[in-house]
């Protein structure tokens, strides 16, 4: 009844293959296939955001996406956001701006969070908040989380200046 | 000490735990795995009130990849006691039937049974298979049906406590109990102005985003060992010893990262079923809840039915108060209204007071903590009701209060004298503020406030810490970090070791690893865990002014510890340099520190809030919202900032959002997050901070709990801001577009 089937992915920049239910979410194939637990369930209908992971740099919240849906795609999670040792801006950002309490949200925060800065460097208040609406925090009211995200906006772009 | 002689408290270090936190590395509770592990499902009644006349799994029990159903003929038959579940004692027959209903289910969501299989989905199937015969009763759902005469019992066996005595009259009360203070008959007699109001608010939730969760292995050795996410590991170890009918010894409680609490995850709902379906598996199982579970199994916060009223003389002093409580406990009696009453008026000095208290069963969930709970259900009421008085007499809101602050000496209805509190700062820090007198710039916009009280509590905390050779220190405690707790702990030992706070390594341990640790909940982590962390410092500065005074050769007494530099005369040693020689003086130097601290501080909090109401859809928008709140001594300033901007904006929620929509059947039709609406980010401004430091002298660096008391004044300061934008006394919480817009409406006519 439960034949499983075979996906090829590329899961932070390695390829990557699992055998699944078709009936297995990807949030439930990075958790409990892969290992991949820095993917957070918080609800399971796609209303929290805790799952959010970049599918071919869209972001999608993974409950929401069939395993077998990721056949062919890159997908980035958060276990790939830090290149190699060094955090990312966002993550040090988060860090000194204590954007963080419980930080189940946190995750979900940053992916999202990243592919609004790989496409909008500059994004105002407005837009961060806006962008991020998609994803719940209960501990911070936000505010943390916004200037955190500012201010990785702008040290990147110092960076690349 | 005084403020500016800390080194390490009040300043910003990164949190040690952050890094796990912001990749993806901290395990929380649902990211356990282990060898062999099965998953669990809770079946649960779909009725709000049902007597269970049969149930049968056998069908369950065939469906392969199964491996055990349990229901409540599973646990262990004791004999009636009281337990105590973290915050507050209650019947074994009542934790036990929470956790897996006997006879009767109370509330739609109440769990019956519970599988075990090789999968989350193999499970979930066979629970659908289960069958059960009910026959459905009438359900009662909010405190005043059920405290009508003929209103559907829920409790054949509860019996109404009244005044601390026993009435033996069988009813959905369990207690009514008072605070009096003064003569208010007298009080109300000398008032020249009066304000009486009926106040309603619906049941929320804490909404937290982790769904609880549990993993247990019952060991072939007889020993149960717990992985989950909780604020208190050793209630989960008592509370699951309890019920399994074991001693505490044979449970070990693991608490893994948690994904938020406030209250909420304190009460025990799946360990004890975890380790019930391991008993009959040999395996590991593990349960999740899903968010439909969370908010219909779990335990919300109360709804209440309030009436507030208050006199004052012209010249602006409030001569009595008296407030009616009805707080809905859900399914079993403790719906935190004592903490209500010793709140309502908590923030005035108020010489004739009546507070009578009632603590009403209904069929909705088991309610349970939610930050300083029952306090802002009751400051909502009568924070509304002193801003209409303050009108009255054409007084300033802040003016008001300032008039009729409580300060030290002040006696609360319930009993306490007040020590050095920060009251009058809070509303001082309010009125100073630029916020308080800025343009509201608009039409439809009006500014409200309010103030608000917790008295957070110490309980016991135990810490050890070993010296490491390198100088830097291992510091083990037993309270689990819901928001940045290892590290406001660590500071306060680095302050007495005179060393970095990223020289102190916290880690919080399971229940075999530390001393007895309550739960993280009454504002009391920083408080009492950071006191029992400045206990074991000082046990090491201690043990290691033996040792330089050994090496030394001098008398012990004569060294001193300055800011990490060990001194005997002309003689000096830094921390780290005597860290190095202990294997030659002795041996290790491990630290300990055991508390029960009675010197805890309560916290005020105040709030200005901005909003502008739509006259058209009746939608209120948060313009601006200025938080202030007495820290004592802030030990970690963005920690504290993060509890007020947190708190401020759950309980911008609960002003206007939040709410669990029940139908007649008792069944909560918004059991998602899309349709129960917390704030985004977008619903919000920044929230500004203003942390105001009125000392502790409790504490040995003056601090007060912060968790819980900025929570308290948003509703009544968004209903105050409400009135002036729109012209309406909200008389209900949540206040949705719909109710304000009723409210516009009923004034037109």
């Amino acid at each position: 009844m439960h034949t499983k089937v075979r996906v090829q992915t590329t899961i932070n920049g390695e390829p990557q293959e699992f055998l699944c239910e078709p009936r297995q979410s990807l949030l439930e194939c990075l958790r409990d296939l892969l290992g991949l637990t820095g993917t957070k369930e918080g609800c399971n209908d796609g209303n929290c955001g805790a799952c959010t992971v970049l599918m071919d740099d869209r972001v999608v919240t993974s409950c929401l996406v069939l395993g077998v849906e990721a056949q062919g795609c890159q997908i980035t999670t958060i276990e790939g956001i830090a290149r190699g040792s060094e955090l990312h801006p966002l993550q040090r950002s988060f860090l000194e701006n204590a954007a963080l309490q419980c930080g189940i949200c946190t995750p979900g925060f940053i992916v999202a969070a990243k592919a609004l800065l790989d496409q909008q460097p500059n994004p105002s208040e407005d837009e961060i908040r806006l962008w991020l609406a998609n994803n719940l925090c209960r501990c911070t009211g936000y505010d943390k989380i916004i200037r955190a995200v500012k201010q990785a906006a702008e040290q990147m772009q110092e960076v690349n200046a | 000490m005084k403020t500016q002689e800390y080194t390490v408290v009040g300043t910003r270090p990164i949190r040690h735990d952050g890094v796990d936190k912001v990749t993806g590395r901290a395990l929380y509770g649902a990211d356990f795995q282990m060898a062999g592990l099965l998953y669990g499902h809770i079946l649960r009644s779909p009725h709000a009130h049902a007597r269970i006349r049969r149930i049968d799994t056998s069908k369950a029990e065939q469906l392969p990849g199964v491996k055990a159903v349990v229901t409540a003929g599973d646990f262990p038959e004791v004999p009636e006691r009281m337990v105590d579940l973290g915050e507050g004692d209650t019947p074994l027959s009542y934790a036990r039937g929470n956790v897996l209903a006997k006879g009767k289910v109370l509330y739609k969501g109440h769990a019956i049974a519970a599988v075990a299989a090789t999968s989350v989905h193999v499970a979930e199937e066979a629970a659908g298979l289960i069958e059960v015969d009910y026959e459905v009763l009438p359900c009662v759902l909010t405190a005043p049906e059920a405290m009508q005469d003929g209103a559907a019992i829920l409790h054949d066996d509860l019996k109404t406590k009244e005044f601390g005595e026993q009435t033996g009259r069988v009813s959905n009360v369990a207690e009514h109990f008072r605070y009096a203070m003064g003569d208010i008959e007298a009080g109300f007699a000398q008032a020249e102005v009066m304000v009486e109001r009926e106040f309603n608010t619906a049941t929320v939730h804490q909404g937290y985003i982790e769904p609880h969760n549990a993993t247990a292995l019952w060991n072939n050795d007889g020993r149960i060992l717990v992985w989950c996410s909780t604020q208190g590991s050793f209630s989960v170890r008592d509370v699951t010893a309890c019920l399994l009918d074991v001693p505490v010894s044979r449970v070990r409680v693991t608490p893994m990262e948690i994904g938020g609490g406030f209250g909420g995850k304190i009460p025990v709902y799946l360990e004890p079923v975890a380790a019930l379906l391991s008993k009959k598996t040999g395996k590991p199982v593990k349960i999740v809840m899903s968010r439909k579970d969370v908010f219909e199994g779990s335990g919300p916060t109360p709804g209440s039915h309030m009436k507030v009223k208050i006199g004052a003389r012209k010249d602006g002093r409030i001569t009595a108060a008296q407030a009616y409580l009805a707080y809905e406990a859900g399914a079993y009696p403790g719906a935190m209204v004592a903490p209500g009453a010793m709140c309502v008026f908590a923030a005035y000095d108020i010489a004739n007071v009546v507070i009578d208290g009632f603590d009403v069963v209904v069929n909705k969930p088991s309610t349970a903590a939610y930050r300083a709970p029952g306090a802002t259900n009751a400051a909502f009421a009568a924070e509304s009701v002193v801003d209409e008085i303050a009108e009255k007499l054409g007084i300033d809101p802040l003016d008001f209060r300032l008039k009729n602050a409580a300060k030290e000496g002040t006696r609360r209805a319930d009993g306490p004298k007040y020590r050095r509190i920060g009251c009058v700062e809070v509303i001082e820090a309010m009125k100073n503020h630029p916020h308080y007198t800025a343009p509201l710039g608009g039409p439809h916009r009006g500014r409200g406030v309010a103030i608000g009280f917790w008295f957070n509590v110490g309980l016991p905390s135990s810490c050890t810490i070993s010296v490491s050779a390198d100088g830097t220190v291992n510091l083990v405690e037993g309270s689990t970090d819901i928001g940045g707790t290892r590290t406001s702990i660590a500071m306060q030992a680095a302050e007495v070791l005179g060393i970095p706070a990223e020289d102190v390594h916290p880690t919080v341990v399971d229940t075999d690893s530390v001393g007895f640790t309550a739960v993280t909940g009454g504002s009391r982590t920083t408080f009492a865990t950071g006191w029992a962390a400045y206990e074991a410092a000082q046990d090491v500065v201690r043990q290691m002014k033996e040792r330089a005074a050994k090496i030394w050769e001098t008398e012990a007494a004569s060294v001193a510890l300055d800011r990490g530099v060990f001194q005997s005369g002309d003689k000096r040693m830094t921390f780290q340099e005597l860290a190095a020689k202990l294997d030659q003086t002795g041996g290790p130097v491990v630290g300990r520190g055991a508390v029960n601290p009675r010197g805890v501080g309560g916290s005020f909090s105040g709030c200005i809030a901005d909003v502008e109401v739509d006259p058209e859809t009746g939608k209120v928008t948060i313009l601006r919202f200025t938080s202030v709140q007495d820290a004592g001594k802030a030990i970690h300033p963005s920690y504290v900032e993060g509890q007020m901007q947190g708190g401020s904006v759950q309980g911008i929620g609960w002003a206007l959002n939040e709410e669990y929509f029940m139908n007649d059947a008792g069944s909560m039709t918004n059991s998602s997050l899309l349709d129960y609406r917390m704030p985004t980010a977008l619903d919000l401004p920044m929230i500004d901070t203003v942390i105001v430091e009125v000392p502790n002298p409790g504490h040995p660096f003056g601090a007060r709990g912060v968790g819980e008391a900025n929570i308290v004044p948003p509703p009544g300061a968004i209903a105050n801001a409400i009135y002036r934008a729109a012209g309406v006394r909200m008389n209900r919480l949540p206040m949705n577009p719909p109710a304000i817009m009723q409210a516009i409406w009923s004034q037109r006519d």
